[in-house]
């Protein structure tokens, strides 16, 4: 009887040396990071004292007064956060309709909204809103509108991902009755995604609140300016304060937006 | 026959409901209030017509600038920063996570660690890149401390609801065995939540490429000093190959990082 003869050269090659290879790529584009960088541990070893002293300055004390002229600009970052949030929730929810190829059969229509969100996402907010703020000038008006923008490539992302992971069982049952896209949106699509649209708005949110405190550094409004004034002067104690203030809010907040997005999901 | 009431519980579910509609609806009206539009500058007309004939006659010489003060070595040094500071949050938010586990440290240690990681998240990149930069100076370096110190707040959390998620029995096997906590951590939790643990870094990498971008602003290296500067100087040819080259870059790193990612989990 003869044996078959193996060609080894038709097998796949062994899992092992794909692992070692992949790795070896990862911690070569590491290695390469640091060094292009010029990252240096031993310069961060010798210059740590730098920082303590950084740090004493903003909180070893804090200039306590302050915090009443903190309150009023973060008053107006949760507002551009809120309405950035809102505004992006309500232009998110079409498009991620027309880009989830659930709910849109035709690909000339969900192929360029899939190229809308995936553009929208990767300008950064801050970008946004110093575009805007050339444009309307310096404000939250500017901010808020870079926050809608930001907010709305992140809902819409997400709520297309999540349209296209429902349960297809009651959209058939539907269409088997004879039901129209109108009623399968409301009686087979919107019972499942509700809950999950909601919880990404409150995500935007608290994402917002964070993102907004970074945009007044180009102008556009909210406790960011204060930031940057405090930063310019070097009045680090001050800096110190509205960390804290800052600190206090988005706290309250992320508890509260978590523990109400636990509710719905 | 025996009435059936329904129970009690729905009426006061209505009525929180109510409520809670109440409220997020004058929020929303609150905030809507005070965002005011205040009409654009008196300039916005030049500034947009500007904009439009920067997007279409971007600035070519700037990409193909091959030296130091070129396109490509500022896309390039963003990307290290992001790689880089991903790696060091990913390393670093392992022992945060543990820390921060249930199922690791007991119930009350545990807290603590949960709180420790909130506070990273809510201080600002932009701060932390201040404060390293007073360590390091300007430069790259800074961008990667700020964003591996940063990105510790959501990777730590991610992180240590994954190993609170695992199957405890392994560990209570090797424990049982009589495995030390050095050997317990890694041959029974380690590998267990690695695929998921890189799945997370991987996804920070994703925004950290964002915040890469911008930490430039502050003097943190990266492409958004040449950015920012484009931009304050209504340069809008250069502005717009800069965001032009940016949405590209993070399209193609969006697209490499989301194939790895389905092919971990």
């Amino acid at each position: 009887m003869n044996l078959p003869i193996i060609d080894t050269s038709e097998l796949p090659k062994s899992p092992k040396l794909k692992l070692y290879i992949n790795m070896g790529i990862v911690l070569f584009l590491i290695i390469g990071a640091f060094i292009f960088a010029g990252f240096s541990f031993l310069d961060i070893l010798l210059n740590i004292q730098y920082s303590t002293r950084l740090l004493g300055r903003m909180f070893f004390p804090p200039e306590w007064a302050f915090a009443d002229n903190v309150v009023s600009p973060l008053l107006e970052t949760i507002q551009m956060a809120v309405v950035g949030s809102f505004i992006g929730a309500v232009f998110a929810f079409p498009v991620a309709f027309s880009a989830a190829s659930v709910f849109t059969k035709s690909k000339w229509i969900h192929g360029p909204s899939r190229a809308i969100l995936n553009v929208v996402r990767t300008i950064p907010a801050l970008v946004l809103a110093s575009l805007f703020v050339a444009v309307f000038g310096i404000g939250s008006f500017a901010g808020t509108l870079a926050l809608s923008i930001f907010s709305f490539g992140l809902i819409s992302k997400m709520l297309y991902e999540s349209i296209e992971a429902i349960d297809l069982g009651p959209i058939e049952a539907l269409e088997s009755t004879g039901a129209n896209k109108l009623e399968i949106l409301r009686y087979a699509i919107l019972p499942q995604i509700l809950p999950q649209y909601m919880s990404y708005t409150l995500y935007a949110f608290e994402v917002n609140v964070r993102a907004a405190a970074v945009l007044g550094y180009v102008g556009a409004g909210g406790i960011g300016q204060v930031y940057e004034r405090a930063l310019a002067w070097r009045q680090f104690d001050r800096v110190g304060m509205i960390i804290i203030v800052s600190f206090a809010a988005v706290l309250i907040i992320d508890t509260l937006s978590s523990s109400l997005r636990r509710r719905l999901v | 026959m025996e009435m059936i009431h329904p129970p009690k519980k729905v009426s006061t579910n209505k009525l929180y409901k109510t409520l809670m509609f109440i409220t997020v609806i004058s929020i929303i009206i609150w905030s809507f209030e005070s965002i005011a539009y205040q009409g654009v500058m008196n300039t916005a007309q030049g500034t947009i017509n500007g904009m439009l004939e920067g997007f279409f006659n971007p600035d070519i010489s700037y990409l193909t600038n091959y030296t130091i003060d070129g396109l490509p070595y500022a896309i390039l040094e963003t990307i290290s920063i992001a790689i880089a500071g991903t790696f060091v949050s990913g390393f670093l938010a392992i022992p945060f996570a543990l820390f921060a586990s249930q199922n690791i440290v007991g119930i009350k240690t545990a807290r603590i660690g949960k709180f420790i990681i909130t506070m990273i998240r809510t201080f600002p990149e932009l701060i932390l890149a201040l404060i390293f930069i007073a360590i390091v100076g300007p430069g790259a370096p800074a961008g990667i401390l700020a964003l591996g110190i940063h990105s510790i707040g959501m990777l730590g959390k991610l992180f240590s609801e994954a190993i609170e998620s695992m199957d405890i029995g392994v560990k209570e096997a090797l424990e049982s065995v009589g495995g030390n906590r050095m050997e317990v951590l890694f041959r029974a939790v380690l590998p267990q939540v690695l695929p998921e643990l890189m799945n997370y870094t991987l996804f920070r990498f994703e925004i950290n490429m964002r915040a890469a971008s911008t930490l430039g602003l502050v003097g943190a290296g990266g492409i958004g000093a040449p950015l920012i500067f484009a931009i304050r100087s209504r340069n809008w040819e250069r502005t717009f190959i800069i965001v032009i080259a940016l949405i590209i870059t993070v399209t193609i790193i969006d697209f490499i990082s989301g194939k790895i990612r389905r092919k971990l989990v």
